[in-house]
């Protein structure tokens, strides 16, 4: 059911594991399933430098989020903020539509990471 | 890879014999079983073989075993049909919270029509409280509808004294057997059971093709119309090599039942040993004795059941989950839900269900892949990190 490029992710996940000090943070929990994903950044210039993910959840939330961390670093925040879960599950050649509630959480914690990033920055210069 | 098969909750592989049976029957005995000439008479012998060989393995009588496509339509028939011929005595019916859908969907659809359905409660271990059962039980109360053993726990149900009860308060008592026929004794009268659903593919037997047996008396209502077969409760030209074959399963579930049950609990046993022994955080689902020798439901604490199935079938390893993301309805297992589990060790539970042919080695396999299995998983688990760290600040 699932796509090769999906497995291929599940097995070998990119960017798995924690990150020291990260510049900004994005936790989410899935509405649909009661999933958690959690994604840290580092940016510099304005650009994501490196990037991981922690998640717990299916095969294609793990797939999704290892995707979405290869899709963005490097990127810029506001090209990053263009990545959509479309994007996301395109990227792994599709996702079956059961599953496609899983590339909103990998969205979502990629947003969620950016929006934490700009948060402490603006904190940080009051 | 070599592949090992533990879920045979969801189906089981067919007996070489039983395969043998159903492709003779297949080649040679077309004929309709309700037909005068030879071929005709001949296709009926092997439907009434088969039917002699279910209604013996349960104590029942011939006549009281009706043919079906299997579980589910042995389930809808059993509950619909005993709902709708007990009208004139009321429309309220008794099942439980861990039924099979096929119970639980169909007494919803029941409820729309009008009927009054009571879902009883079960314990931590998945087991009915006879003490509410007997409470809930009113004047106008028509059928009782509680399955042997869970399909995903394991865990037996007091089904002798649920049976008792009913024939005491002079209710129609139904269960479902799958899981159990062939696999533990039955007896109807002993059990004081009325109506009881069969499949055969839980037991080394073909898809589509199961038993209803009706006791003789319990008043009834067709749900299918157009023949005269089975009494015309299940009308439709008979699935001869499907029952014939399901006839053969039962013989050979028959031939070795005790022996059979006792190599599943060893094999069972091996695992859950195993599995303590090597993985922490883990608890059993279901109960710890009362239950099928051959289920075994656990909870590993952090992870979730798809990612799990998807790493052991990496290792050939097929087995089942309770978890939200196996399921299309995206909800946790309704079963684990009513035994009070939280939806996250709903989430992270495995069902390994034993047959036939599953060997000690096949369990050692496992008992070496799988702390690798979760232990990956683990590792890229938000909520393991979470517990590891307080766990660091409490020592
Ligand atoms: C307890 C129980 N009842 C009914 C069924 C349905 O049986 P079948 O697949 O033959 O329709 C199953 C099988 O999934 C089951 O486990
Ligand atoms: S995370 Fe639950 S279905 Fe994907």
């Amino acid at each position: 059911m699932y796509s090769e490029k999906v497995m291929d992710h599940f097995r070998n996940p990119r960017n798995m594991g924690e990150m020291e000090n990260p510049d900004g943070v994005g936790k989410v929990g899935n509405p649909v399933c009661g999933d958690m994903m959690e994604l840290y950044i580092k940016v510099e210039n304005d650009v994501i430098t490196d990037v991981k993910f922690m998640t717990f959840g299916c095969g294609a939330a793990i797939a999704t989020s290892s995707m979405v961390t290869e899709l963005v670093k490097g990127k810029t925040l506001d090209e990053a903020l263009k990545i959509s879960n479309a994007t996301v599950a395109e990227a792994l050649d599709g996702l079956p539509p059961v599953k496609m509630h899983c590339s909103v959480l990998a969205e979502d914690a990629l947003k969620g990471a950016i929006e934490d990033y700009r948060k402490r920055k603006v904190e940080s210069k009051v | 890879m070599k592949r090992i098969y533990l879920d045979h909750n969801a189906t089981t592989p067919v007996h070489p014999e039983v395969a043998d049976q159903v492709c003779r029957c297949l080649r040679e005995d077309f004929g309709n079983a309700g037909t005068l000439y030879s071929y005709g008479r001949e296709a009926k012998k092997l439907v009434d073989d088969a039917r002699e060989k279910v209604a013996t393995l349960i104590g029942a009588r011939k006549e009281e075993i009706l043919f079906t496509s299997g579980g589910t339509e042995s389930d809808n028939m059993a509950v619909r049909g005993v709902a709708y011929g007990n009208i004139n005595k009321g429309r309220h019916i008794l099942t439980s919270t861990i039924e099979h859908h096929a119970v639980l969907e169909t007494c919803k659809a029941l409820e729309k029509e009008g009927f009054e359905v009571a879902y009883l409660p079960v314990d931590e271990y998945g087991t009915i409280k006879v003490d509410e059962l007997k409470n809930a039980i009113r004047s106008d109360t028509t059928l009782i509808s509680i399955m042997h053993a869970n399909n995903e726990t394991g865990s037996i149900q007091p089904v002798s004294e649920i049976g008792r009860i009913a024939k005491e308060k002079g209710v129609t008592f139904h269960t479902d057997t799958v899981q159990t026929f062939g696999k533990i004794v039955i007896n109807v009268d002993e059990m004081n059971i009325d109506l009881l659903s069969i499949s055969a593919h839980k037991l080394h037997g073909p898809k589509g093709v199961g038993a209803l047996y009706v006791r003789k008396g319990v008043k009834m209502k067709p749900v299918m119309f157009g023949g005269h077969q089975e009494r015309k409760m299940r009308p439709g030209t008979h699935n001869v090599p499907g029952i014939a074959g399901l006839g053969k399963a039962v013989e050979i579930a028959a031939s070795d039942m005790e022996e059979e049950g006792e190599k599943l609990l060893r094999v069972r046993e091996r695992l859950w040993e195993g599995i303590k022994k090597n993985i922490p955080h883990i608890r059993l689902n279901g109960h710890p004795t009362v239950r099928l020798s051959n289920t075994l439901n656990i909870s590993f604490e952090f992870v979730e059941g798809e990612s799990l199935i998807l790493s052991l079938d990496d290792h050939g390893i097929c087995v089942a989950s309770g978890s939200a993301c196996t399921s299309d309805s995206l909800e946790p297992s309704h079963v684990l839900l009513a035994m009070g589990c939280v939806p996250e060790v709903a989430h992270g539970s495995l069902r390994f269900s034993f047959g036939r042919g599953n060997t000690e080695e096949e369990i050692d396999f496992v008992i070496q892949a799988l702390p690798k299995v979760v232990g990956r998983m683990r590792s890229m688990s938000p909520l393991y990190r979470e517990f590891l760290k307080k766990q660091k600040e409490s020592a």
